[in-house]
């Protein structure tokens, strides 16, 4: 199976029965697969008429009581922007899938790339925060798609699984685990009497309980900076109160959400940081450093966002170099330059055009930074 | 382990050739494998290549770095590739498509009018069935029976069994060019 | 005159006057007084519609309003019914996504010209062609009013607004025509003048199964009137009055409006065909038969399934228990 359809089957095991999308090359075959899927288990496919009505007709049957995924690729992913805005500000639990390609504006359709990974933090205007995961192959394109479904319902926020061409199109066996054995988080629907509903509590560290139109809440929701009841609020003080929780929720439980794959990093010299397709190709230049007797570990980034601030910060102080394989021009190198603050150096790898990285040139950086 | 390049152009099935192979290997012969591909925005006549690891163990770097068999279906595709292709690699060409550029001795040539056999056999979209039977034969890389389990589903079921006897062909013909090639050696 | 009949007491105070308005079951009181101008034709609209509720009897619980953003987007946040403020030209896909998960639900979209017909005039035509199961109002007053008068998609020739400040050079949209070419079952048209058409018509739209398309003309004072030299709400009042024609089932090719021209209203198209998500339901029926899993079952038809399946169940632990027993 593909990357491509092991999210649609990660999406389907996660009790998402609603996808409205738009067709778009490298991430097409999700949506093929989930509308194939659909009459089989009572679920709904819409294709609309382009990605902002996709990703805005997600946020809607959310609030008609369902989990929801989409999917896209750079150019789809630009114009759903505004939209994720009004998920974070709504506090709308969704998944999005960006299966990245070579931009920038249509760039190269069909070849790979991971430059979204900055505009899925920043891209909607104002402050929010958001949740990114990178899959490396076909089965963590499943198996992440379930696990964004539980934090976006944790958090009530959008969840990006953020991969691209290569693992999207590449076929490894993908293993589909029994029903039974899938941890799944339903929603947190609320409970208590119908008269104290409040869609919002801005505590910084978690989400309301969430109802659903149609049960008699009556309740309001707004873009709009708003209060715990969803009334437009128009004053800085409410909005400093709501951006602060919108942002707290996350960073405060990183710790919860953050994930990452460590290999070899006690006593490395250097350390390869790389996150999906790129920590593929890093692997063999790690095994031919290694050869060469130089003591290089790996730290894979599974979830990019939140940041694991903390680990890089650690590591920055017991390593000579970090290395740092994108397939863009250099863009979450800038958060760990951020991070380790000058205690190492800090090495870029880039890789532009389509293509992944040819392995040497990582070898040659790990190399470079073992020398110093 | 496998480096295995399949190239020609789109419309032949090169994708689906490597699908194949890969979904026999990782589900019915119990070894691990891992597909890339590469297209142009052409859905039909543009390059088209695709790459397929069988190992052991899990594959972690996803792709050739000396293809070990390389299969070529048209002639850009062979002038492309052949250079890549490992000292003593096995390279599987379409005969009345490629002309290969003498008999360097660099690598192990085998040759099919795969093609031709597919139009015997009534439709000439079924030749890179035939290509993946003499593949099979030829080097041995996943077993025949599971190349035949992973058929169902990844071609269509109408032409299920026109496609089993074109992987037949295929596999006839490799099973007597190999044994030409080592009675010729011996 | 009979002195004896005590006039109606209302009381000044505002906690009390929120609680013995007429309207406090179907507004949210508490967010009075609303942000309309005087005059504005927007306050009519949502009185009709309310009042169109109320008559049909309708599950209050079960209507949802969507709006995007403009004078009119901000209807949603003052109806007490659940409600959805989006983005600007999204409420209808918006609306779209909360039909399709919840088709128990009466979706109703309110917005305006500009938010309906320009940045969303994609997802107009498409949710019309589609035949989305909404009832779309869109209170056409030929601007942009919240951000200060600039042109529309609707803005009459030669009409003034603050982006066309010597006169409006582009052809507008006649917007019934566009709802009808593009698909939608049920068009019509009023102005704020009309309150009690109007009413009946939001009445008659609410039943209506499939995309109902209502344009409601009505005056910005502030703005286009204003701009315009057009006077203030009564001398909209009074164009209305004069230049307004009833004329149902007008073919909607010829209801254009030009600037303080005629005004053709009324019903102009009502027919039947199915909605979005009943071809999704039939077709998949038609094609898969017993197989295909119908999407949109009610809350009541999941429960009733659940139980089946929990005494079908219960009746096979029972029989392997009795098997059980017989080993």
């Amino acid at each position: 199976m593909d990357g491509d359809h092991a999210l649609a089957e990660g999406a389907l095991a996660a009790g998402c029965r609603f996808f409205a999308g738009y067709p778009i090359t490298p991430s097409t075959e999700t949506a093929e697969r989930f509308a194939e899927r659909c009459p089989e288990v009572g679920g709904l496919f819409i294709q609309m008429e382009d990605e902002i009505a996709s990703i805005t007709a997600n946020v809607g049957a959310v609030w008609g009581g369902q989990k929801v995924m989409t999917v896209t690729s750079g150019p789809g992913f630009s114009l759903m922007m505004e939209t994720f805005g009004l998920a974070c500000m709504m506090e709308t639990p969704m998944v999005v899938a960006d299966v990245q390609r070579t931009g920038p504006s249509t760039g190269l359709p069909t070849l790979t790339a991971q430059q979204d990974m900055m505009q899925v933090r920043w891209g909607s205007h104002g402050d929010y925060r958001i949740i990114a995961l990178v899959p490396d192959s076909p089965q963590e394109c499943f198996d992440l798609t379930i696990e964004a479904f539980n934090l976006a319902e944790i958090y009530r926020v959008p969840v990006f699984i953020m991969t691209d061409e290569t693992v999207g199109h590449m076929h490894e066996k993908v293993v589909i685990p029994p029903a039974e054995d899938i941890r799944i988080v339903e929603r947190n629907w609320y409970m208590g009497p119908k008269e104290d509903y409040r869609p919002y509590d801005f505590n910084g560290r978690t989400a309301a309980p969430m109802v659903k139109a149609g049960d008699g809440y009556r309740f309001h929701t707004t873009g709009l900076t708003h209060d715990e009841r969803g009334y437009p609020a128009l004053t800085p003080d409410m909005n400093k109160q709501v951006v602060t929780h919108l942002i707290e929720k996350i960073e405060s439980n990183a710790d919860k959400i953050i994930r990452t794959e460590e290999d070899g990093i006690q006593g490395a010299d250097v350390v390869v940081v790389s996150y999906g397709i790129s920590s593929r190709i890093a692997i063999r230049a790690i095994q031919q450093a290694r050869n060469a007797g130089i003591k290089v570990g790996m730290l894979r980034l599974i979830t990019v966002w939140p940041f694991c601030e903390t680990k890089i910060r650690n590591l920055a102080r017991n390593v000579k170099a970090i290395v740092v394989p994108e397939l863009n021009y250099g863009q979450v190198v800038l958060e760990i330059e951020r991070c380790a603050a000058g205690q190492c150096r800090v090495i870029s790898v880039n890789s532009c055009g389509g293509a992944v990285h040819d392995p040497e040139e990582i070898l040659a950086a790990i190399k470079e930074g073992a020398n110093q | 382990m496998w480096e295995i390049k399949f190239s020609g152009f789109g419309g032949q099935g090169i994708v689906r050739c490597a699908l194949i192979t890969g979904a026999a290997v990782a589900l019915h012969d119990d070894k691990f494998a891992t597909m890339t591909q590469s297209f142009g925005p052409e859905a039909r006549g543009g390059a088209c290549q695709s790459q397929l690891i069988i190992s052991d163990s899990r594959v972690l770097y996803p792709y050739c770095t000396t293809p070990g068999v390389l299969i070529a279906l048209s002639q850009e595709a062979y002038d492309t590739y052949e250079p890549g292709l490992a000292v003593g690699g096995i390279l599987i060409i379409e005969a009345d498509l490629v002309k290969p550029k003498g008999d360097s001795e660099r690598v192990e040539l085998y040759s099919i009018p795969a093609t031709r056999f597919a139009e015997e056999l009534g439709n000439r979209l079924f030749a890179n069935l035939v290509v993946l039977g003499f593949f099979t034969a030829i080097t041995g890389a996943v077993s025949p029976e599971a190349m035949k389990k992973a058929l169902p589903g990844l071609v269509p079921d109408r032409f299920l069994s026109a496609n089993i006897k074109a992987l037949d062909k295929g596999y006839q013909h490799g099973v007597e060019a190999v044994s030409r090639k080592t009675g010729a050696v011996h | 005159m009979k002195g004896a009949e005590p006039a109606p007491e209302y009381s000044t105070d505002d906690k009390a006057f929120r609680e013995q308005n007429p309207m406090a079951e179907f507004l949210r009181m508490e967010r009075m007084p609303h942000i309309w101008c005087p005059g504005c034709g927007i306050g009519t609209v949502v009185t009709c519609f309310v009042e169109a509720i109320k008559a049909s009897g309708y599950d209050r619980d079960k209507i949802a309003v969507v709006s995007g953003i403009g004078c009119s987007g901000r209807v949603a946040g003052y109806v007490k019914f659940d409600s959805f403020h989006t983005t600007h030209g999204r409420a209808i896909p918006f609306a779209t996504g909360l039909k399709l998960a919840n088709p128990e639900l009466k979706v109703v979209v309110i917005s305006g010209d500009g938010d309906l017909a320009s940045i969303g005039g994609n997802h107009l035509i498409h949710a019309a062609r589609r035949n989305m199961d909404l009832m779309v109002i869109c209170i056409n007053n030929f601007t942009y009013g919240m951000t200060g008068g600039q042109v529309t998609p609707t803005t009459p020739t030669t009409a003034n607004a603050s982006t066309t400040p010597h006169g409006n050079y582009e052809t507008p949209f006649s917007l019934p025509f566009l709802a009808d070419a593009s698909g939608a079952t049920f068009v019509a048209r009023w102005t704020a003048l009309h309150a009690h058409n109007m009413t009946q018509t939001f009445g008659k739209a609410l039943k209506h199964r499939g995309f109902a398309f209502i344009e409601v003309i009505a005056p910005c004072t502030t703005l286009y009137q204003r701009r315009n030299k057009l006077g203030d709400g009564l001398d909209a009042m009074d164009y209305y009055k004069e230049n307004a024609d009833i004329q149902h089932g007008a073919d909607t090719r010829s209801v254009g409006i030009s600037f303080q021209g005629d005004i053709a209203l009324g019903k102009f198209v009502e027919r039947q065909k199915p909605t979005f998500l009943d071809a999704v339901n039939d077709h998949y029926m038609k094609v898969l038969g017993d197989s295909y899993q119908l999407y949109g079952k009610t809350t009541a038809e999941l429960q009733k399934e659940a139980e089946e399946r929990a005494r079908l169940s219960a009746s096979k632990e029972a029989e392997i228990l009795e098997c059980g027993a017989d080993d």
